[in-house]
């Protein structure tokens, strides 16, 4: 069976046209450099390739001291945020065709988290807010049977379900970059994702600490995370909602 | 012998209701907003569509709009909504871009103390106008006037 396969295949594979891509790399190495530099690759790549494989390659045949993290390439673990011609995006789900290549692609890392090396940040930061959010659910039935919602329950906070906390949204968040003290779009949208999830209780609790001086309220619906949002998420919507909820409240 | 473990984690300890001054901003930017669409556009209409239109404004217009009861409502509404809907924009923007505190206090120091001072008085002005002030020429005086 697997014989006849290979037989119907065409004898001369799909030829894939390949360009030269130029990368202009913000590098930075904190036991060299005092200020972060700009560096120039030219790679030779092909139709179906992304940028974390133009990263790849630089770092396996040109210059290896490149360093970025990433970890599945593809889209799930959110290793690889990467701040790619201004816009913050996942280094493997951005592809070279879909960028403008008559110009060079500057990549940089993210913004408003410390600077580490090259292309990566501390995320600490962002953890931290994250964490302060209380993401977990919180029920005081013991866990002896399933816990049971409906599909229109389920559908309510589907969209925050989808948060691969790579940081693309709130490092991309102008209020964030000021001083830090924001809790920034992803810890919002994971507070969401249990404040309205029916079988929480702990809704309260989240929007208290959300309904502080450095949050919800210093959302200015700038609508930048939701377009850096790798996952399509409707950040800005989500953030709106905790609002309401806040409002509809007794706090 | 079964051991029952309890939850281990004690609930978060509900902080006292204080008020909440970003909430009650928020709050108050789109109330006001609302409030000042229809304020605005009724001003800009009355004072320059209306009637002759633009050319009706001199000093005899103003008074005569400020000796009203309805236009001295409506301005106060105007200049106490605007100038806190203004000045509460400005300090979102301050703590948005002004990163030393030290800045940032002076600076929203002065903006407190610039809409204070400037919502008193325009307060000042519009209940204590007078519209036909004594020795004036009688053809810029509104028509209310005694001595015109």
């Amino acid at each position: 069976m697997s014989n006849a396969v290979l037989e119907n295949r065409p004898s001369v594979p799909e030829e894939i046209p390949t360009f030269t891509a130029n990368l202009v790399i913000r590098r930075f190495d904190p036991e060299v450099d005092l200020e972060p530099r700009w560096e120039s690759f030219d790679v030779v790549m092909g139709g179906t390739d992304r940028v974390l494989d133009a990263l790849h390659k630089i770092k396996w045949e040109q210059d290896a001291s490149l360093t970025f993290r990433r970890s599945c390439a593809h889209g799930v673990c959110g290793s690889d945020a990467i701040r790619i011609n201004g816009r913050n995006r996942l280094a493997c789900k951005t592809l070279l065709k879909d960028l403008d290549l008559s110009k060079p692609i500057t990549i940089e890392a993210i913004k408003g988290l410390p600077l580490e090396k090259d292309l990566i940040v501390n995320m600490d930061p962002f953890f931290e807010s994250f964490k302060a959010v209380q993401p977990f659910l919180m029920a005081s039935s013991k866990p002896e049977k399933e816990r049971l919602q409906s599909p229109a329950e389920r559908a309510r906070f589907d969209d925050t379900t989808k948060c691969i906390l790579c940081a693309a949204c709130t490092s991309s968040c102008p209020v964030f970059w000021t001083d830090g003290q924001y809790f920034g779009p992803a810890a919002i949208v994971n507070a969401h994702r249990f404040i309205f999830d029916s079988r929480d209780e702990g809704s309260q609790v989240r929007l208290d600490i959300l309904n502080d001086k450095e949050g919800v309220w210093r959302c200015r619906t700038t609508f930048n995370c939701t377009e850096a949002c790798p996952r399509g998420i409707q950040v800005t919507q989500a953030i709106a909602e905790v609002k309401a909820a806040i409002l509809g409240s007794k706090a | 012998m079964t051991a029952t473990i309890e939850t281990p984690r004690s609930p978060r300890t509900v902080q006292k209701s204080r008020v909440n001054f970003e909430k009650w901003g928020w709050i108050y930017m789109r109330a006001s907003g609302v409030v000042l669409v229809v304020l605005i556009f009724g001003h800009l209409f009355v004072n320059l569509v209306a009637g002759v239109g633009v050319k009706a404004i001199d000093f005899g217009f103003v008074g005569g709009k400020l000796s009203q009861p309805f236009w001295q409502i409506w301005d106060t509404l105007l200049l106490w909504l605007a100038l806190i809907h203004g000045s509460n924009g400005m300090r979102t923007i301050v703590n948005d871009y002004a990163s030393n505190p030290v800045v940032r206090r002076i600076l929203n120091v002065a903006l407190l103390a610039s809409a204070v001072l400037l919502i008193l008085l325009g307060t000042l002005v519009i209940y204590t106008f007078d519209p036909c002030p004594a020795g004036s020429p009688a053809e810029l005086l509104p028509s209310l006037c005694k001595n015109r």
